[in-house]
């Protein structure tokens, strides 16, 4: 299964290369990982998907080798929490003017938006959930797709609601989630 | 005033406390060697990196200090990559100091260019690239800190040419500012409660003693414990000194070359109380059927070690003693007799079986001569191994009542360690005896540093136990590959010439009545000196557990015929 957290860490060079690092020799299966700046100019925030074949177990590793980082100030995992959740894909379509207007109908439907023109293509715009996106890529695929990029997955969590801690102590957190760290004893 | 980023380097050192470093001086980091003369720390100069890093491990684990080794860029950098790999898997505090190129030249292959904070950056706890005087401070500020607290570990410093001649304003930081790091101390108390718990409840309860127990000084703690609650005390290869071997709580080792009733009070345990030890896989054997009636509670300082090989029922993350100090008070007093006995009943029929009751039949046993240093220095020295089976029957024979004291590359299973962790050592505890025990293998990688304790003079007394063979890799070729020996037929040198060549008075013994008489003949001898023991070339560790296998599927050495 696909869990989605959120870590904040230093704005320093270097940071994404360890987080990237620690993944790889930590054998974690990175399916997005999205980076950039806050509202605070000393920290950047990373949106990570991670497979997690061992459900909760797998997502203690993950938060708890992320903290093992000097620069990693905070993780939350969000998977399970209200949250909204984004992934921007730019996809190129093989289409003259006699199926443009075919495109534009796909785009409607989906609040995506033709943001080129070209002779023989147009690249649609799309925002929204992971699911959303595949499904206007699934009815595209049969027009021609030329080129696509994706920028990975966004999160952030509704209202007043936090992600779920896993490792409590760290970084001045506090213990409320000690006891789930207890019951996930498989 | 201004300062040379060299000059800040070592202001921050000597603030720091270092007294000594190891090191090697090149291209990149001359300008740090040139600022050193002025400043009261004592460089040793080593003959390669890689001696020079395990020398500052040997420090820093003989010291509880951090030690500190530099190199210069490119070969010398990458010359400290296994030092510092090692110094990783076992959680010891040193900083490495590297030279780098000037930061303009950075990324265009500049002569000695090597990415050194790529390289490094899985086997640190941390590692910065300087590129300019003002960070210099700051960064050693940060480096020292981040070694020595939490989860100790290696910190490497780049230091760009550059920074190191730039002239800025000195201003030592009086605060750390890392609001990624901050390590834990104690556990929440709701988890204390159901430790409690499991506690009350056990009747076949076990501690696991790992270098935990000595990171976090919680030796005392430790003792009161188990003590208070009868528990006995098995330990991990690293864990070994920090509870007294004599006690009669006292387990031993557990593990691959554990002993027998050590390994079968795990495996029949109701309660393991792991307290700083990660689960190696050479302590627990298959995981499929480890402890299985076993609750588990772990007390660890890196959340990332919990839940990470074997999953517990109570994690307790913070740290040891604090944790302990914390739980003491919360626990009755147990006398778990029924227990005691079992284990006992175990141990009285594997000591039945113990090379230690044979007699002399002419050959040296690396066993037997373990224990003969083991009395001749009341068992109180300070002893390095490399790595193999003399390490093994190192750590089975020499008993050790006392903590830091032991210094063995566990986690790594580095050869080469002993000799130039046992000169770090010296630097550490000058006024200790100190035994490197080595293999004829292990001897040879780094033996050039034989002439490096000339130098300094250091007292270090080297037992190379000469089975002419790899013998850990023989014995695994005997035991699991038929017998096909392949590549462990090794020719050594002459060790008393070699030894002799460096100026080390040595001495070769092949009988066991010369034996006492040469450990004797060592530890007056001043200065460093070479034992070379020519012993049976075939004789095998036991018990052994069969990578893979169950823990209590031991094979234990045959009777002797
Ligand atoms: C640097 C390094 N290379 C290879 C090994 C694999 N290895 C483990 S034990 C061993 C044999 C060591 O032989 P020796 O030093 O003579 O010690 P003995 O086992 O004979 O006591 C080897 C090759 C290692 N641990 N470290
Ligand atoms: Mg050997």
């Amino acid at each position: 299964m696909n869990y989605t957290f959120i870590a904040l860490v230093e704005n320093r060079p270097g940071v994404l290369n360890r987080v990237a690092s620690l993944f790889r020799r930590r054998n974690f299966n990175i399916e997005s990982l999205a980076v950039g700046r806050t509202e605070d100019p000393e920290v950047s925030r990373m949106t990570v998907v991670v497979d997690c074949p061992n459900g909760d177990m797998d997502a203690h590793k993950i938060e708890a080798n992320l903290y093992k980082l000097v620069n990693v100030i905070d993780v939350q995992d969000v998977t399970r929490q209200p949250s909204v959740t984004r992934d921007l894909a730019l996809i190129k379509v093989k289409v003259g003017p006699e199926k443009r207007a075919e495109v534009n109908g796909l785009a409607d439907i989906f609040r995506a938006r033709i943001v080129d023109v070209a002779t023989d293509s147009v690249i649609v715009e799309i925002t929204g959930t992971e699911d959303k996106i595949e499904g206007m890529i699934e009815l595209l695929r049969p027009l021609g797709i030329v080129e696509m990029v994706r920028t990975g997955q966004v999160a952030m969590t509704r209202g007043v609601n936090d992600g779920v801690r896993r490792v409590p102590g760290v970084n001045g957190h506090r213990f409320e989630d000690v006891s789930e760290l207890a019951e996930m004893t498989p | 005033m201004k300062k040379t980023g060299a000059e800040i380097l070592w202001e921050c050192l000597v603030r720091e406390g270092v007294e000594v470093v190891f090191g090697y001086p090149g291209g990149a980091n001359m300008p740090i060697y040139d600022a050193m003369l002025s400043y009261p720390v004592h460089h040793v100069l080593v003959r390669h990196e890689q001696g020079g890093a395990h020398m500052a491990d040997g420090y820093a684990r003989a010291s509880g200090k951090v030690g500190v080794s530099m190199g210069t860029s490119g070969p010398g950098a990458t010359n400290l990559v296994t030092g510092i790999a090692t110094a990783m898997m076992d959680s010891v505090p040193v900083v490495f100091i590297t030279g780098q190129v000037a930061a303009h030249l950075i990324g265009g292959d500049a002569f000695q260019e090597v990415d050194v904070t790529g390289i490094t950056l899985p086997i640190t706890k941390h590692n910065y690239l300087v590129t300019r005087a003002d960070e210099i401070a700051e960064v050693v500020r940060e480096a020292f800190y981040i070694a020595r607290s939490g989860r100790p570990g290696p910190v490497l410093i780049d230091i760009c040419k550059n920074a190191q001649v730039e002239q800025t304003e000195f201003i030592y930081p009086e605060e750390v500012k890392l609001p990624g790091y901050q390590p834990v101390s104690h556990a929440p108390k709701d988890s204390l409660d159901e430790a409690v718990k499991l506690i009350e409840k056990a009747q076949r309860p076990i501690i696991l003693c790992g270098h935990g127990v000595l990171m976090s000084k919680a030796e005392e703690a430790l003792m009161q414990f188990a003590v208070k609650t009868q528990t006995p005390v098995a330990s991990t290869l690293l864990g070994l000194g920090a509870f007294p071997a004599s006690h009669e709580l006292s387990l031993g080792m557990m593990g691959m070359h554990g002993e027998v009733h050590t390994n079968l009070a795990i495996q029949n345990s109701d309660l393991i109380l792991a307290f700083g030890m990660r689960f190696d896989d050479r302590v627990t054997g298959t995981l499929k059927t480890y402890a299985p009636r076993a609750k588990k509670i772990h007390i660890e300082i890196d959340p990332s070690e919990v839940h990470k090989n074997v999953a517990v029922d109570v994690p307790l993350v913070g740290d040891l003693k604090t944790v302990l100090s914390d739980l003491i008070p919360l626990v009755d007093e147990y006398d778990h007799e029924e227990w005691k006995k079992e284990i006992n009943a175990w141990k009285t029929e594997a000591d039945s079986r113990s090379i230690m009751n044979w007699e002399d039949d002419g050959k040296l046993y690396v066993a037997h001569l373990i224990g003969d240093i083991w009395k001749a220095t009341g068992g109180g020295a300070i002893v390095t191994t490399d790595v193999g089976q003399h390490q093994m029957w190192t750590a089975q024979y020499y008993q050790l009542d006392k903590p830091n004291r032991w210094l063995t590359s566990g986690g790594a299973g580095t050869m080469g360690f002993g000799l130039p962790a046992a000169i770090g050592a010296w630097f550490a505890a000058k006024d200790q005896e100190i035994w490197a025990i080595a293999g004829d293998g292990g001897f040879q990688m780094t033996a050039a540093e034989l002439t490096t304790a000339v130098q300094e003079g250091a007292n270090v007394k080297v037992a190379i136990m000469n089975n002419s063979f790899l013998g850990m890799v023989r014995q695994w070729q005997e035991f699991f590959f038929e017998k096909r020996y392949s590549a462990v037929n090794m020719l050594a040198p002459d060790f008393v010439k070699l030894a002799d060549a460096h100026g080390v008075p040595a001495r070769r013994v092949t009988k066991r009545e010369e034996v006492d008489e040469a450990i004797e003949w060592a530890r007056k001898t001043k200065g460093p000196v070479v034992l070379e023991f020519r012993v049976e070339m075939e004789d095998a560790v036991y018990p052994m557990v069969p990578a893979g296998a169950a823990l209590d599927q031991m094979i234990q050495r045959p009777a002797k015929v």
